[in-house]
C-alpha cells in the first residue's frame, strides 16, 4: 500500500528539497550493524506471517476432532439457525443466525460509518483550516481511546432508551443500536488511514489540477480521490475488520439474541459476541468448545474472503488505470 | 503513512516492549515477595451471577475480621465457576444450581478430589416486567409457555393484558446458557425443555433488570436481590387459578413461592484451613446477615450445614 502510492519518490530525484547524504566509504562497525539492524527487520516480518499462521493452525487444531467426527454435520452448521449447545434433549449447533447477525450489523455500521468517515478525511485533509484541522484530529482520537467495554455500557443504558424513544424501537438493544455504537468505533480508524491517502497524494497535482482551472470540488472527485483510491480502500477494509472482529460491545448492544432479523429494530447475535458469551462455560474438549473453536475458524474465513476480495478489486482497480 | 506517524509506531511499539519488559519483571518480584512474607493467604472465589453482589459483600466483611485473608470474587456464571474449580483454579464456586452428576464426575477425574456442597442462602427466583405493565399475577405454565421452544404465548392479549403503549408482542429478556438461573428456570419451570430462540439472552442479572426496566412489552427473570423501581415482581402461582405468591424473604424461606432455589459454594473434598474458617464465618450468623442485607434470604439457625 505504501510503495504504490503516487509521489513517494526515491530521493534521487527530489535533490532540493531533500538532499541525499554523500556516500562515504564506511567502517566496517557501520556495515555489520546495519546487517544486524537488517536481520532484525526481517525477523520481525517473517515472525508476522508465523504468528498468524500459529494461530490459526491453534484455533483450528481445537476445532478439527469435531469436524471430523462423524456425528457432526458441516451442512447443519452453515445452515441451520438453531442453536442449543447446551439443550437437554436435543443438541443442535447451526449458526446461520449468527453469521446473518454478524453480516447485518457489519454493513449497517459501514453504511454509517463510510460516508461520515471519508467525508471527514476529506474535510480534514482539503476544507479546513490547521487550527480547525488538529481540534478535529484530537477529538477523533479520543473517541478510537474510549474501550469498547464503555461503548458497549454506552450502547446498552443510553442508546438504547433514546431508540426505544424516537425511533419506535420495540428493544432498545438491536442491530441498529450495534451498528451505531460499531460505526462510532471505527470511524476513527477510517478517518486517520484515508487522511493519510489524500495527503500523500503529491501537492504537485493540487496545483496542476487547479492551474487547469478546476473548483475544489472537481479537484477533489476528479484527481484526488482516483489518486488515493488504494489508501481509501485500505481504510474502508480496516473499519470492515474492526466492525467484524468487535465483540464487547456488540455483545452489549444488539440484544444477544439468536434468530434472523427483519429489520434494523430486531436484536441479533454476532459470532464474537457468541464465542464471548459461551467459551467461558464450556468444558475444555467438549464438542460446544470444539464447536465455538470452529466458529473462530469460520471468522476467519471471513475475514480472508473480505481480504482477498479487497485485493482483487485493488487490482482491477490497478489494470484498469493503467 | 508519513513520516511522522511511522516515528510514532515505532517508538510506541518500543514503549510498549519496554513496558513488558519492566511489567514482567515487577511480577517476579511480587511473587517472590509473596512467597517470601507468606502472610497474606488468598481465597479464590468465583461462579454464579446471581451471587457475586452477596460474595462480593461477604469478602468484603471478612476483610474486616480477618484481614489477613484476600477473598478474590469473580462472576461469570455458576458454570463458569464450576468448570474452574474442576481445574482446580479456584477455592469456592459460587453456584446458583447444583452441581450436574457429570460435573462431580470431571472434578474428581482432573483433582481426586469429591467436590464438597455448602448452602449459604437462598432465592426466590423472580419474574420481573416493566413497572407499567398491567400484569400481577403469572403461572409456572403460563411462564414456560413463554419460554419454551414451540411455546404458544408470544403476545400480551394472550394473557388478557392490555399495554398502556399499545404494544403487544412479548418481549422475552433470557439469560446466557452458562448462568445458573437459566438452568434453574430450564429445569423447574420449562421441566427441561429447550428455550424458544429468538429471546435476548443477556450476560448478567443486572442487564436484565435494566433491559426490562427499559422496555415496555419485555419480561424477564433473576434473582429478587436486583429488583429496581423501574420494574415490577410478579406474583407466581404453581397452576392456573391458583393464588399467586409474591417474591420475599418469607414466601421463600418457608418455600410457598414456586420458583425458590437454594444458593450454594463447593469446594474440593473437605474444607481445610482458611478456606474452611471463612465459609464457616459465612454459615455463622455475622455471615447470615449479609445474606439479608443483600436482598437474599438466609438459612434459619437449626439448618445451617457445617
Amino acid at each position: 500500500m505504501i510503495k504504490d502510492e503516487p509521489g513517494l519518490r526515491s530521493c534521487e530525484e527530489k535533490p532540493g528539497i531533500n538532499p541525499c547524504p554523500v556516500r562515504r566509504n564506511r567502517s566496517a562497525w557501520a556495515t555489520s550493524g546495519e546487517k544486524v539492524i537488517e536481520l532484525i527487520i526481517r525477523t520481525s516480518g517473517v515472525s508476522a506471517i508465523f504468528f498468524v499462521l500459529a494461530i490459526f493452525f491453534f484455533v483450528f487444531r481445537e476445532a478439527a476432532p469435531v469436524l471430523f467426527s462423524g456425528s457432526f454435520k458441516l451442512g447443519q452448521f452453515l445452515t441451520s439457525v438453531e442453536w442449543y449447545p447446551t439443550s437437554a434433549v436435543n443438541v443442535r449447533y447451526g449458526t446461520l443466525a449468527l453469521i446473518v447477525g454478524t453480516f447485518s450489523v457489519t454493513i449497517l455500521a459501514m453504511l454509517i460509518a463510510v460516508p461520515f468517515g471519508l467525508g471527514v478525511a476529506v474535510f480534514i485533509s482539503e476544507f479546513c483550516k490547521p487550527k480547525t484541522r488538529e481540534s478535529l484530529k484530537i477529538i477523533i482520537e479520543l473517541l478510537a481511546a474510549i474501550p469498547s467495554v464503555v461503548w458497549g455500557f454506552i450502547g446498552l443504558t443510553v442508546m438504547s432508551r433514546l431508540l426505544v424513544k424516537y425511533a419506535g424501537a420495540e428493544v432498545g438493544v438491536n442491530v441498529l443500536n450495534g451498528a451505531i455504537i460499531l460505526a462510532l468505533m471505527s470511524i476513527p480508524i477510517i478517518v486517520s488511514i484515508g487522511e493519510d491517502a489524500l495527503k500523500a497524494v503529491p501537492d504537485s497535482y493540487r496545483e496542476a489540477g487547479l492551474a487547469m482551472g478546476a473548483t475544489r470540488w472537481q479537484l477533489l472527485y476528479r484527481v484526488l480521490i482516483p489518486a488515493a483510491k488504494n489508501g481509501l480502500l485500505a481504510a474502508v477494509l480496516l473499519g470492515i475488520g474492526r466492525a467484524v472482529g468487535e465483540t464487547m460491545a456488540v455483545l452489549m448492544a444488539t440484544g444477544h439474541a439468536v434468530h434472523i432479523p427483519t429489520g434494523v429494530l430486531d436484536s441479533v447475535r454476532t459470532l464474537t459476541a457468541n464465542i464471548a458469551a459461551e467459551l467461558g462455560e464450556a468444558p475444555v474438549g467438549s464438542d460446544h468448545y470444539r464447536v465455538l473453536f470452529l466458529t473462530g475458524v469460520l471468522l476467519f474465513v471471513i475475514t480472508f474472503v473480505v481480504n482477498l476480495t479487497a485485493d482483487l478489486v485493488i487490482r482491477g482497480i490497478k489494470k484498469s488505470n493503467r | 503513512m508519513n513520516r511522522e506517524t511511522k516515528f510514532f509506531l515505532a517508538s510506541a511499539a518500543a514503549c510498549l516492549l519496554l513496558a513488558t519488559a519492566a511489567g514482567c519483571g515487577g511480577n517476579k518480584s511480587g511473587d517472590a515477595a509473596g512467597k517470601a512474607a507468606g502472610a497474606r493467604t488468598v481465597i479464590q472465589n468465583k461462579g454464579s451471577d446471581t451471587m457475586v453482589n452477596i460474595a462480593q459483600a461477604w469478602a468484603e466483611a471478612y476483610k474486616k475480621a480477618e484481614p489477613a485473608v484476600e477473598i478474590e470474587v469473580s462472576g461469570g456464571g455458576s458454570g463458569v465457576g464450576i468448570a474452574a474449580l474442576s481445574k482446580g483454579a479456584v477455592d469456592i464456586a459460587n453456584s446458583s444450581r447444583n452441581m450436574k452428576a457429570k460435573e462431580v464426575e470431571d472434578a474428581k477425574k482432573n483433582t481426586g478430589k469429591e467436590p464438597r456442597e455448602f448452602i449459604v442462602g437462598y432465592d426466590a427466583l423472580a419474574i420481573f416486567v416493566h413497572k407499567d405493565n398491567p400484569l400481577n399475577e403469572i403461572s409456572m405454565e403460563q411462564i414456560a409457555r413463554i419460554y419454551e421452544e414451540g411455546g404458544d404465548i408470544t403476545k400480551w392479549s394472550d394473557l388478557g393484558v392490555k399495554l398502556p403503549g399499545g404494544q403487544d408482542e412479548i418481549v422475552r429478556v433470557s439469560r446466557q446458557s452458562s448462568s445458573g438461573t437459566y438452568e434453574f428456570l430450564r429445569e423447574h419451570v420449562l421441566k427441561n425443555k429447550d428455550f424458544r430462540l429468538g429471546s435476548r439472552d443477556l450476560n448478567g442479572s443486572k442487564e436484565v433488570v435494566e433491559l426490562v426496566a427499559n422496555t415496555a412489552g419485555a419480561i424477564g427473570y433473576s434473582g429478587m436481590g436486583y429488583a429496581t423501581p423501574g420494574v415490577k415482581m410478579l406474583r407466581v402461582s404453581e397452576k392456573a387459578g391458583a393464588p399467586g405468591v409474591a417474591p420475599t424473604l418469607e414466601s421463600a424461606k418457608n418455600k410457598t413461592y414456586p420458583i425458590s432455589r437454594s444458593l450454594q459454594m463447593y469446594t474440593l473434598g473437605e474444607p481445610q484451613g482458611a478456606v474452611k474458617k471463612y465459609i464457616d464465618w459465612i454459615l455463622s450468623d455475622a455471615g447470615q446477615a449479609i445474606v439479608e442485607q443483600s436482598g437474599y434470604v438466609s438459612i434459619p439457625a437449626n439448618m445451617r450445614t457445617k
